[in-house]
């Protein structure tokens, strides 16, 4: 197995300027297709359960994880290599999928999206005569 | 009350803190360095340290912590495997295996060393050892 190298955190970019100059990151994506429905896994460390937020609107799939910084009270930096921010990213959702099945799983800062395919996007073999 | 300008100013307050110790020389001493697989930050609480690696998706059973002297060592492995069979439309985690050694400027009382992972993150929680702490002298 390869070692694995450092990924620098990817930002955000602020179109337009914004009124809340907090940093928020882009988390690492993997996208899977099985027969049955579209795997969107994102890597968002330190993101507990209920910080989790999933937006669905105008064919848009919006994906938010937000840190508890209650946790860094107390705590002085002093040595940083990677930032720490929330994180967002949105994909194009395809009329492919079935957006009121939509599921999701968030476990060890990893959350994986489910977005079953329509009915009729489902493979179908097609069977040499 | 917490509000929300709470929290933005807590997470303004500790962006700002950690950039200013992005070119810290903290381990300048010692043989570590970035570019090594987790990346760590490290921060002071009261005298010990806490050292906080981003670990997502890697499995409690596939993290290992060795601590001698000076040095922690933290090794493993990150899989990222489907559960089933599928077909990759964009590939952008990466796994593999890591071990990497962080030698600190201190004295760590490793009898007393914890760590926790939660959410995808490992925090160790090292206490500097008794005879690395400051002593004042008296005056007599």
């Amino acid at each position: 197995m390869d070692e694995i190298p450092v990924q620098e955190k990817r930002e955000v970019p602020q179109k337009q300027e914004g009124t809340v100059p907090a940093r928020s990151f882009i988390p690492s994506a993997d996208i899977f297709e099985t027969d049955d429905a579209l795997e969107v896994v994102l890597e968002m460390p330190g993101v507990e359960q209920d910080h989790v937020e999933i937006n669905i609107e105008d064919d848009v799939l919006d994906i938010r994880g937000t840190i508890d910084f209650a946790r860094y009270q107390g705590l002085r930096p002093i040595y940083t290599e990677y930032p720490i921010g929330h994180y967002r990213r949105s994909f194009s959702l395809s009329n492919r999928i079935d957006q009121h099945k939509i599921t999701a799983e968030l476990s060890d800062g990893v959350l994986t999206v489910t977005l079953p395919k329509a009915e009729q996007a489902k493979p179908r073999k097609i069977v040499l005569g | 009350m917490v509000t929300n300008a709470d929290h933005l100013h807590a997470l303004m307050t500790l962006q700002r803190a950690l950039e200013r110790s992005f070119d810290s020389d903290w381990l300048r001493g010692s043989t570590a360095g970035t570019g090594s697989f987790p990346p760590i930050n490290i921060f002071q609480q009261g005298e010990d340290f806490v050292a906080i690696a981003e670990l997502p998706g890697v499995s409690k059973t596939d993290i290992e912590i060795q601590v001698q002297d000076k040095a922690i060592r933290i090794s493993g492995r990150k899989t990222v495997q489907p559960k089933g069979p599928a077909s990759i439309h964009r590939r952008e985690r990466i796994s593999g295996v890591f071990d990497r050694t962080i030698a600190l400027p201190v004295q760590v009382d490793a009898d007393r060393l914890k760590a926790e992972y939660q959410n995808g993150m490992l925090a160790l929680f090292i206490p500097r050892a008794e005879s690395d702490k400051p002593r004042t002298i008296k005056v007599g």
